[in-house]
């Protein structure tokens, strides 16, 4: 009872795990090419989840302020917000200095999720379809050579002359 | 103008990398100089930096868009940084420049993409160099993967694959480095480089900060091709045309032992790294095995460019070695082995280029004669394998001083003596070399007579054998000599003097090594290494 | 006699000139000019060494640092007694040498002779920075220096022979100082913080006796150029070199830097106090001694004339080996002085065999029957030089032999004043069965 408890508690750390190692695998054990290709899209894609997942709270809404505050307030209020969200007692201290910061827009954290991790996946994710792109284009290139994308068979022709 | 040099040194080859792929379609032969005149003025700018960081003794800090750190993202030029954006943009500008008849011949039709390519790579590194965010690093690190992805990929018909290797492993490397930027982020709310400096220490303990630290490493090993994850290094090398491979690699595996470098001491402190993880033994293990293992395939390989990049995964075992001997020597000598190393590499890579260009294939046994036949760009071929063997007053020889005396002073023997069999390795792997270029084809009889010696004698010069009559300096495809005499045919000025340049700058950097050390590295590595 | 310190030029200019003739001889557009570069580099290279000399012999030391290449160790030089004597047997040889070079080449028709020059010239430069190294780096970049310019000149011919030759010499002289002179020199240098030669030695006090031991017989191997068996086999192979080339690099400059090098290792970084205490000099003795009987034993049965010059040499040079390994005052000496005797000594007989090739194409010494009739001058030079190798006197072998003996003596070890007198005896019989042969065959005939 105590494992299962331990296992939901961190349901979204599992669920990227798993989809990491599914990635994983495609990527070392696959044969096909575009195979591989889908996995390391897998992968990629899990480590976009589990950002996204950190940066979410129960009962949080999306971080827009209805009244004025400055945007460096702003920023280091959502820092705070996050850091008291996920806190440990490692981090408390972090977060009492960054909420106190922010403390004057009489903002609360708490109510807001933590948009920084979601902005930085924007950027994971056009990396990710940037690479899918080349990756894919490459795929191409390795066909129109050889005829093929099972690797087996590309390494029997390399061999065979 | 100097206070935005630092934005500079990166946002002028972006912003050429746009203009080279639009002026592509308008003009050929635009883009090249588009790139070159981008890199020279991020080559100027770096070399302005590291000159005001070394005057001042002060690092620089420049907030991108105004916007200050924590939050914003900073750019930091140290000592180190300074010195390793000199070592890009110098070999980015140098390659080109030097490569340009390649360039023109190999991406006929392509050199918009090409040169855009290219400069885009360099400011990836660029700025993965001087980012003080960590995960701007990925995304920097990501840009410039992925246009030497496709750089590579424009290589020999082999290179597809070859790539499509390099991008499985380096997009793994990649992201479980960005995967243990989320882990560090969990534990400290932080992205910032000395923002995350502060704060680690007083975590020592954390579980969390200690799989971000195993994760990041791990994913810049795969990313620098230490061994056992090495596998897409040399035919990625080797089959990529030699104008990007003379750019990636002095750069790649370089620029990441830098970051490795960097994380480790500026990011998780070096209290941190060496004082509780303390992973020298295993390490330098890995890294000795990586000596070893690259040195011997080294020894097997026909093909000149696929023998240079085992080499380069050994000489990555010297930094990563060096490095976490975790001493100031030690340290110092990886530190200083990546400016080195980044020229020998680059003088080899590029002497590979000149002899494709002479000889028509990657064959070592296709050098016969050259000694006779272009003995400038021998003379300088030599320095450069002499600086990999390690013969002073080369530069190769002072890193690798360093190196050893680290592993003495750490008592790590078995790194020492893999120095000492990698030394001997590169000895044979070059004198075979040089054999072939000085004594094939077999003279038939000892004394050859003086038509021969004429020719000798006045090496250089305007050479005149009945019925030919070439100049040093006179281009053509390839050499014909059925005349019986050696003709000698350097490549043109255009090739030849940077890299002579290149192969003259080994010596310089060896016999002012000391200064370096002492002026530019020694501020490099936080006072708590000794 | 006032012992001064004195900043000066002089030792770098000294090393620098034959370098900076090279330019001058590779663009040379004719024989005479490029011979004439040689010449002039050469004779200034003299002149500057010797006009050190008043300085040095009242007793002073010069000094310069060209660059400070690692934090306390710097490109040095330092101009002291010992180091002059050898720089001043090695330039004035270059004359001769170079004198004789020219004729040789000429008249074989060789090759590449500007190649051959130029690397000559590098080769001297760099046998004059080992003689003039202040500290053990310095050396160290030098004798890597004169390897490097030695191997275009042992495989002047380019053939498969040459090709074997050169890997066999590079196998030990680079195998010998980056497999083991380089990893001793930084041991020495963890332990001790300084490669600067000292009068005393910089180990003493610092590295315990295993270790010194160690560092020792690895230095003295590893200047594999000194040949200590089993380091000597690149000796002979190095013979198919064209003979101005084994007359100065093989009698003279590369040998002889191995057995300066060790010297200036033996007194200078090991020190003769820790050698004595912790008796290694008993230990480097035997070595030389099992040598100096083995090399003498093997000359007597080869044929090739040259490579009996070379075993002769592995000999003679374990006799300076064993000369400083005694530690006493007059076989110090001896060993020092031997190593100018037996330059002029052997590169006369060098120089003899050369001529002889030249003359009539013969290389082994079972076909010379009646040479001595037709090149009396010749052989009469080469019983001169066999004389002073063998040490009789008045010739200078003699002299440096007298003091090794004095030293054995001294030394209180009657075994090693045996090893003496019987490879002298040996000597004697590989030189003077040949020349009596050479002149008693003929009149038979």
């Amino acid at each position: 009872m105590e494992l299962f408890s331990f296992i939901v508690a961190k349901a979204d750390y599992w669920a990227y795990v798993i989809l990491m190692m599914v990635g994983l695998y495609a990527l070392i054990a696959k044969n096909n090419l575009v195979k591989k290709i889908v996995g390391m899209t897998i992968f990629q894609t899990a480590i976009i989840l589990f950002y996204v997942s950190i940066g979410y709270k129960k009962g949080a809404t999306i971080p827009i302020l209805h009244h004025g505050s400055d945007h460096g307030g702003e920023a280091l209020a959502a820092h705070g917000a996050h850091a008291a969200a996920h806190g440990t007692q490692e981090v408390a201290e972090q977060a009492a200095h960054a909420v106190a910061h922010a403390g004057e827009a009489a903002v609360k954290a708490m109510d807001y999720i933590n948009p920084l991790p979601h902005v930085l996946m924007l950027t994971a994710i056009v990396v990710g379809v940037a690479t899918l792109g080349v990756a894919l284009a490459l795929a191409m290139k390795v066909y129109k050579e050889y005829g093929t994308l099972e690797e087996d068979e590309i390494n029997q022709q390399l061999r065979n002359g | 103008m100097t206070s935005n040099l630092p934005a500079l040194v990166i946002i002028v080859p972006l912003l050429a990398s746009l203009v080279a792929a639009g002026a592509g379609w308008f003009n050929r032969k635009a883009p090249f100089y588009i790139a070159v005149i981008a890199l020279l003025i991020s080559f100027i700018s770096s070399v302005l930096l590291l000159a005001q960081v070394v005057a001042t003794g002060v690092a620089i800090e420049y907030q991108m868009a105004g916007w200050p750190a924590p939050v914003g993202i900073v750019y930091v030029i140290d000592h180190l940084s300074a010195m390793v954006l000199v070592v890009i943009t110098f070999v980015a500008f140098v390659n080109l420049i030097g490569n340009r008849q390649a360039v023109e011949t190999e991406f006929k039709n392509k050199e918009g993409a090409f040169n855009a390519l290219y400069v885009l790579f360099t400011a990836g590194l660029v700025g993965m160099t001087a980012t003080g965010d960590a995960f701007n690093l990925y995304v920097l690190l990501e840009i410039a993967s992925l246009s030497g992805y496709a750089l590579i990929g424009l290589g020999s018909s082999r290179a597809p694959l070859a790539t499509l290797n390099y991008l499985f492993l380096g997009t793994i490397g990649a992201t479980f480095y960005l995967l243990g930027v989320g882990y560090l982020y969990i534990a400290t709310g932080s992205l910032n480089m000395a923002d995350l400096a502060t704060i680690i220490p007083s975590m020592m303990n954390s579980s969390t900060i200690l799989f971000a630290f195993i994760i990041c490493l791990t994913g810049l090993l795969v990313k620098m091709a230490i061994f056992p994850v090495h596998g897409w290094l040399p035919g990625a090398y080797s089959e990529s045309s030699t104008v990007s491979a003379g750019l990636i690699a002095p750069l790649t595996t370089k620029v990441t032992i830098y970051i490795m470098v960097r994380i480790c001491l500026t990011l998780f402190t070096p209290e941190y790294t060496f004082g509780y993880i303390d992973p020298t033994d295993i390490m330098v293990a890995i890294a000795v095995a990586s000596i070893i293992f690259g040195s011997l395939s080294a020894l097997a390989q026909k093909d000149f460019k696929r023998m240079l990049s085992y080499i380069i995964i050994a000489e990555v075992g010297y930094m990563v070695g060096g490095f976490f001997l975790g001493n100031r020597m030690g340290v110092s000598g990886a530190i200083l082995h990546i400016v080195n190393d980044a020229a020998m590499t680059l003088a080899l890579f590029m002497a590979a280029g000149i002899f494709i260009w002479k000889t028509g294939d990657e064959k070592q046994s296709s050098l016969k004669g050259l000694y006779a036949k272009m003995p400038f760009t021998m003379a300088g071929f030599t320095l450069a394998a002499l600086s990999v063997v390690g013969v002073p007053p080369t530069c190769g020889f002072f890193s690798k001083w360093y190196l050893i005396s680290g592993g003495i002073a750490a008592g790590q023997y078995l790194f020492v003596g893999a120095l000492i069999f990698s030394s001997l390795i590169n000895a044979v792997l070059f004198f075979r070399i040089f054999e072939i270029a000085l004594f094939e084809p077999f003279k038939s009889h000892h004394h050859a007579g003086d038509e021969e010696d004429k020719v000798e004698s006045h090496h250089g010069e305007t050479i005149v054998d009945p019925g030919v009559i070439e100049s040093a300096q006179q281009y053509s495809g390839s050499d014909s000599h059925d005349h019986g005499a050696i003709v000698i045919k350097e490549p043109p000025l255009p090739m030849l003097v940077p890299f002579l340049g290149v192969c003259v700058l080994l010596l310089i950097l060896g016999l002012y090594s000391g200064s370096i050390v002492n002026n530019i590295i020694h501020f490099a590595i936080p006072a708590g290494i000794i | 006699m006032s012992m001064e310190t004195i900043l000066s030029v002089k030792p770098l200019f000294a090393v620098l000139v034959s370098l900076v003739a090279i330019p001058g001889i590779v663009s040379s557009r004719s024989q005479n000019i490029r011979e004439a570069w040689t010449f002039g580099a050469a004779a200034i290279k003299l002149l500057l060494v010797l006009s050190m000399l008043p300085l040095v012999l009242d007793g002073n030391v010069l000094t310069f640092t060209l660059v400070q290449v690692l934090p306390d160790i710097g490109i040095t030089f330092k101009v002291d007694a010992f180091g002059l004597l050898f720089a001043i047997v090695a330039s004035s040889l270059w004359i001769v040498t170079s004198i004789y070079s020219i004729g040789y080449m000429r008249s074989l028709n060789e090759h590449s002779q500007t190649r051959y020059f130029s690397f000559f010239a590098v080769a001297i430069s760099a046998t004059i920075g080992v003689a003039f190294s202040a500290n053990l780096l310095t050396l160290y970049l030098f004798y890597e220096m004169l390897s490097l310019a030695t191997f275009p000149l042992v495989t002047h011919h380019q053939d498969k022979e040459a090709r074997s030759s050169g890997r066999k010499y590079l196998f030990y002289i680079l195998g010998g100082s980056i497999g083991l002179v380089l990893p001793a020199m930084m041991i020495t240098y963890h332990f001790t913080g300084t490669l600067d030669f000292a009068a005393q030695g910089v180990m003493a006090g610092h590295i315990n006796s295993g270790l010194a031991l160690l560092l020792t017989v690895m230095f003295l191997f590893g200047f594999a150029k000194v040949g200590i068996m089993p380091m000597h086999s690149w000796l002979p192979a190095a013979m198919v070199a064209p003979t101005p080339v084994s007359a100065l690099l093989h009698a003279v400059a590369v040998v002889k830097v191995g057995a300066f090098s060790v010297v200036r290792v033996f007194t200078g970084i090991v020190g003769t106090t820790l050698l004595s205490d912790f008796g290694i000099n008993g230990i480097v003795c035997v070595l030389a001694s099992i040598t100096i009987v083995v090399a003498s034993l093997i000359a007597l049965s080869q044929d090739e004339l040259k490579r009996r010059l070379a075993f002769s040499t592995i000999g003679q040079l374990s006799y300076i080996v064993l000369g400083i390994a005694l530690l006493t005052k007059s076989g110090m000496t001896g060993g020092m002085l031997h190593i100018a005797m037996h330059a002029f000594g052997k590169i006369t007989l060098f120089f003899c065999a050369g001529a002889i090739f030249c003359a009539t194409g013969i290389k082994y010494i079972s076909k010379m029957k009646g040479i001595g009739r037709r090149m009396p001058i010749t052989m009469t030079a080469f019983l001169i030089g066999s004389l002073s190798v063998v040490g009789f006197p008045p010739c200078g072998g003699f002299i440096s032999k007298w003091y090794l003996v004095l030293g054995t003596v001294e030394s209180g070890n009657i075994a090693f004043l045996f090893v003496l007198l019987g490879s002298s005896f040996l000597n004697a019989a590989y030189f003077f069965r040949f020349s009596t042969m050479l002149f008693s065959a003929a009149k038979r005939r």
